[in-house]
């Protein structure tokens, strides 16, 4: 089914400068594959190249850490919107 | 979440009690709100960006100590956003800054001034003498050093970053509640994460956060409301929207959870750094690199160099030195207007973008090409003042 994947500023340009990236799946995991399939240049943003997704990037389904779900196998429901949550430290 | 301050001997003059009338008839901060306001003592690390909302609202509020860290000078380039400074204090201590300007505010605050670098020999025994910490800092090594010295220390950290258009706030270290580690384990490696001085920041977002996290300090120190714990708050300037998250406490965080592994504060700059080598060593070999004098010598000799500016359109518009542009993003797929048999220069803002052009394009047969040290930063400095920095 569609589900859309919530794309932060630092990673647009990424992802063809889309805020929101619309793809189909069952399971985040699935999303975020198909995301980086559609996007090619985000898949080294968002996994390590043995394919584990990056510790200071978090992903949520609405407003929950995957990690506290069942992470990639965590199904997804048309409603749904994934976010994309990367660690930045800018302050001055 | 209660805060053990103490304001049972605090009091007000009939100063103060004018000054702050507009907190005093609110029934959420009353006298007694504003006195433990007073007695209240709160660490800014880091008088920039954030730092700057953040000092200049906990002053006006009434804040009793206030205490500020920074070894850091003004730069021109800080005036858009960091608006403790003005003009005139380009060159100055921001320390030195930023006290004319609250002492201006309110002089009812004593300001305290750590006139260093927030590191892992002197963050607990400066933290120890105030009840909250406002982190304005600007690197993973300090947030994840302030972060270690607030849950060491059991004080409440009020966070807030900030990059481009977007900007993340929450309180971590309260009692019970996650630390910066529960959200984020470990910090990116070095290079893959563009600080502000790369990725830029539109000057008010750290005018909006860091008014966020004067919020939450006022609200801790008054006790009131729902303080941002457990929480974190999404900031989309571009589309004006307010997002909200949940951060859990991780029962096995390093630092905060059941068992944990870091029980003193580490090298942070190690912490934040191994990785980035890990990832240096994945690239490449040495990159050649030439300084500006030589590239100005040998193009007034008449030399045919190739130079390829690396850097995006709008930073073409604010100053080049007539190269060929092409954006290191769309290198690959424009690679055949350049030509293998010339040597090419490669340059960008300061020379780390060329790096990779230049690494790029030794990997794909340009044997001849060349990073320019410095960029055209490097040029504006050295070679043609006429040219704006940026």
């Amino acid at each position: 089914m569609p589900i859309k994947v919530l794309i932060p500023t630092p990673l647009r340009s990424y992802a063809g400068k889309q805020a929101i990236v619309e793809v189909t799946a069952q399971t985040v995991g699935e999303a975020l594959s198909n995301l980086v399939v559609q996007n090619p240049d985000l898949r080294k943003h968002l996994f390590s190249e043995d394919g584990k997704m990056r510790s200071f990037v978090n992903v949520y389904l609405n407003d929950e850490d995957i990690r506290y779900l069942s992470k990639d196998a965590t199904p997804v429901k048309e409603t749904d919107a994934i976010s994309i949550v990367p660690s930045v430290a800018g302050g001055r | 979440m209660a805060l053990a301050i103490d304001s049972s001997q605090t009091t007000l003059s009939n100063e103060e009690i004018l000054r702050y009338s507009r907190h005093l008839i609110m029934p959420e901060v009353t006298m007694e709100g504003q006195r433990k306001l007073k007695a209240a003592r709160v660490l800014c690390v880091g008088t920039g960006g954030l730092g700057s909302p953040l000092a200049l609202y906990l002053t006006a509020a009434g804040v009793g100590t206030l205490g500020l860290v920074d070894f850091d000078v003004v730069d021109y380039t800080n005036l858009q956003r960091q608006v403790l400074h003005s003009t005139s204090d380009v060159g100055r201590l921001k320390l030195d800054s930023a006290i004319d300007k609250l002492r201006a505010i309110n002089p009812f605050v004593e300001i305290k001034r750590f006139d260093t670098f927030l590191n892992s020999q002197n963050a607990l025994e400066i933290i120890k003498d105030f009840d909250i910490v406002a982190d304005g800092t600007d690197n993973f090594a300090t947030r994840y050093l302030v972060n270690d010295a607030c849950v060491l220390s059991g004080k409440p950290n009020v966070y807030a970053s900030i990059f481009r258009f977007e900007g993340q706030a929450s309180i971590f270290g309260a009692e019970d509640g996650p630390c910066y580690r529960c959200l984020y384990p470990e910090p990116p490696p070095p290079g893959l994460v563009p600080s502000c001085a790369e990725g830029g920041v539109l000057g008010v977002l750290p005018g909006l956060l860091g008014v966020m996290q004067a919020t939450e300090v006022i609200k801790l120190i008054l006790g009131v409301g729902e303080p941002l714990i457990g929480r974190l708050v999404l900031v989309d300037a571009l589309a004006m929207r307010f997002r909200e998250l949940r951060v859990r406490k991780n029962p096995e965080c390093p630092v905060c959870g059941t068992h944990p592994t870091v029980t003193e504060l580490i090298d942070y700059n190690q912490f934040c750094g191994i990785r980035g080598e890990e990832s240096e060593a994945s690239t490449s070999v040495k990159i050649p690199e030439i300084p500006v004098e030589e590239l100005k010598r040998r193009l007034d000799g008449g030399e045919d160099i190739f130079v390829l500016d690396v850097r995006e359109p709008h930073e073409y518009q604010i100053c080049n030195i007539h190269g060929h542009l092409i954006p290191l993003g769309d290198l690959p797929k424009r690679v055949h207007e350049l030509d293998s048999s010339r040597e090419i220069v490669v340059h960008c803002k300061s020379g780390a973008r060329s790096a990779k052009a230049v690494d790029f394009l030794r990997q794909s047969g340009f044997k001849r090409a060349s990073n320019l040290t410095g960029g055209i930063l490097a040029w504006a400095e050295r070679i043609d003042p006429s040219l704006p920095k940026y």
